[in-house]
């Protein structure tokens, strides 16, 4: 195993998106393995990598971690990214709670028929401006510091921008009505390590399109329709 | 605010057992508020109660607890049973997504339409035969102990005696494959917490009926 951590999973965004986001913010270089066809996942499978048969896996520190939370959790205290005491824990995780909630609307958006997609997409930004925005405006607003928690960059931070951006995505001007997530968004995206992987060229990955649709189904055999929420 | 940590929940099962489990295996006594009116629903959410308009809450040590995971990575932590470092904690971690993958189909088998419910039983019998029980039946074999993770009784443990018996509900035979299950099952159900937690008159919810599923989807209706 090499001393970067390595990641395997599609070329694409999906469930390892947030993990990308959060080893870049640690500054922690990796290496990714992509998935591309069946036979790939099937040796992946056959040679007991996988524990629970699912991707994201990835091989850090002698383990090989699945489960998305299992893993982020793990790097975010391994680089001091998750509080300093069981309380400020407590806080990261209820709001990375609900920003996985929203990014998990927008996780099956490109496997939904195009009539659907039209009511995800509309379903993602009421939930994004009437549940979850006005949480961590009024947060910021409220103890008026530069980061979520504790006065100090955390998971917490990392995961609202990349869920803040993805948003943005689907509705360019939907924090129009949230002055402090803005001035969060320009703030946390002008630091070093997450400027760099916002820039073209890092391993961020592209919004996912028919292509990547097509390897997910390949690979997974997933030929079955995808409903929306 | 008590000693006591209060839940506040409908009276049934759902995404509160969990933590219900986790608290009464930690030794901790609690207190519920049933939510039984969609009213109570939205004067809970209007009075602040709520972080993102939705329960599980849970008033523990002066915060007002939401999002299911949180609040059972809280209590693991402070009562000693997530493991002793953090790798110790990245297995419990792995253990208890994984268990609460096959849990999240349980969760919502209630909720499926009639002509659904055969394939979804299948599909939790299929996935915990297959995919779950497997892995922890390896799990004790190798390391031949009485706990899932550093030797010690963990988070884990309680999330896999939760769903073994969850699943057994469905699939009666389920652990007939599974000796070091069916051994982990009785140890963890002797242990004195849990024991007093599976007797008549605890906090246990019984499994959701047709009752529980109106009040469901009559206290979120839109």
């Amino acid at each position: 195993m090499s001393a970067k951590p390595k990641l395997y999973y599609f070329d694409g965004r999906g469930k390892m998106e947030s993990i990308r986001w959060l080893l870049a913010a640690a500054g922690v270089e990796f290496e990714e393995e992509f998935l591309e066809t069946q036979d790939q996942y099937e040796k992946l499978l056959q040679g007991g990598s996988l524990l629970f048969q699912q991707v994201p896996m990835v091989e850090m520190d002698g383990m090989r971690m699945v489960q998305t939370r299992a893993i982020l959790s793990y790097i975010a205290a391994k680089y001091n990214l998750y509080g300093k005491d069981l309380k400020e824990r407590a806080l990261i995780d209820m709001y990375v709670g609900g920003t996985d909630d929203l990014m998990g609307f927008i996780l099956l958006f490109p496997f939904l028929s195009a009539e659907d997609k039209e009511k995800q997409r509309a379903l993602i930004v009421q939930k994004a401006t009437s549940r979850y925005f006005p949480v961590y405006e009024k947060v910021l607003k409220d103890h008026g510091q530069d980061f979520l928690v504790g006065n100090k960059f955390s998971w917490a931070d990392v995961h609202l921008l990349e869920a803040i951006l993805m948003v943005e995505e689907k509705k360019s001007d939907v924090l129009s009505g949230f002055p402090q997530l803005q001035a969060f968004k320009a703030r946390i995206s002008s630091i070093p390590a997450i400027k760099k992987f916002l820039e073209p060229g890092s391993q961020r990955k592209p919004v996912p399109d028919d292509k990547y649709v097509e390897t997910v189904r390949r690979v997974l055999c997933m030929y079955y329709d995808v409903k929306a929420n | 605010m008590s000693g006591k940590p209060r839940l506040t929940y409908l009276n049934g099962r759902g995404r509160m057992e969990s933590i219900r489990w986790l608290l009464a295996a930690a030794g901790v006594e609690f207190e519920e508020v049933y939510l039984e009116t969609k009213e109570q629903y939205d004067k809970l959410i209007k009075d602040g109660f709520l972080l993102f308009q939705q329960v599980p809450l849970v008033e523990i040590d002066g915060m007002k607890m939401v999002q299911t995971r949180a609040i059972m990575s809280y209590i693991a932590g402070k009562y000693n049973l997530h493991g002793k470092d953090l790798k110790e904690r990245a297995l419990i971690d792995m253990y208890v997504e994984g268990i609460s993958d096959l849990m999240q189909m349980i969760l919502m088998f209630p909720f499926s339409p009639p002509d659904a419910k055969e394939k979804n039983l299948e599909s939790i019998k299929e996935r915990a035969t297959n995919r779950y029980f497997p892995v922890f039946e390896k799990v004790l074999k190798q390391h031949g102990q009485d706990f899932l993770v550093g030797n010690k009784f963990s988070w884990a443990d309680v999330q896999l005696i939760e769903a073994i018996l969850a699943v057994e509900e469905k699939v009666p035979d389920v652990l007939s494959g599974f000796p070091q299950l069916q051994v982990f099952k009785t140890k963890m159900s002797n242990m004195p917490t849990i024991k007093k937690f599976l007797q008549p008159g605890s906090p246990r919810k019984p499994p959701p009926d047709a009752h529980y599923v109106e009040t469901v989807l009559e206290v979120f209706k839109k």
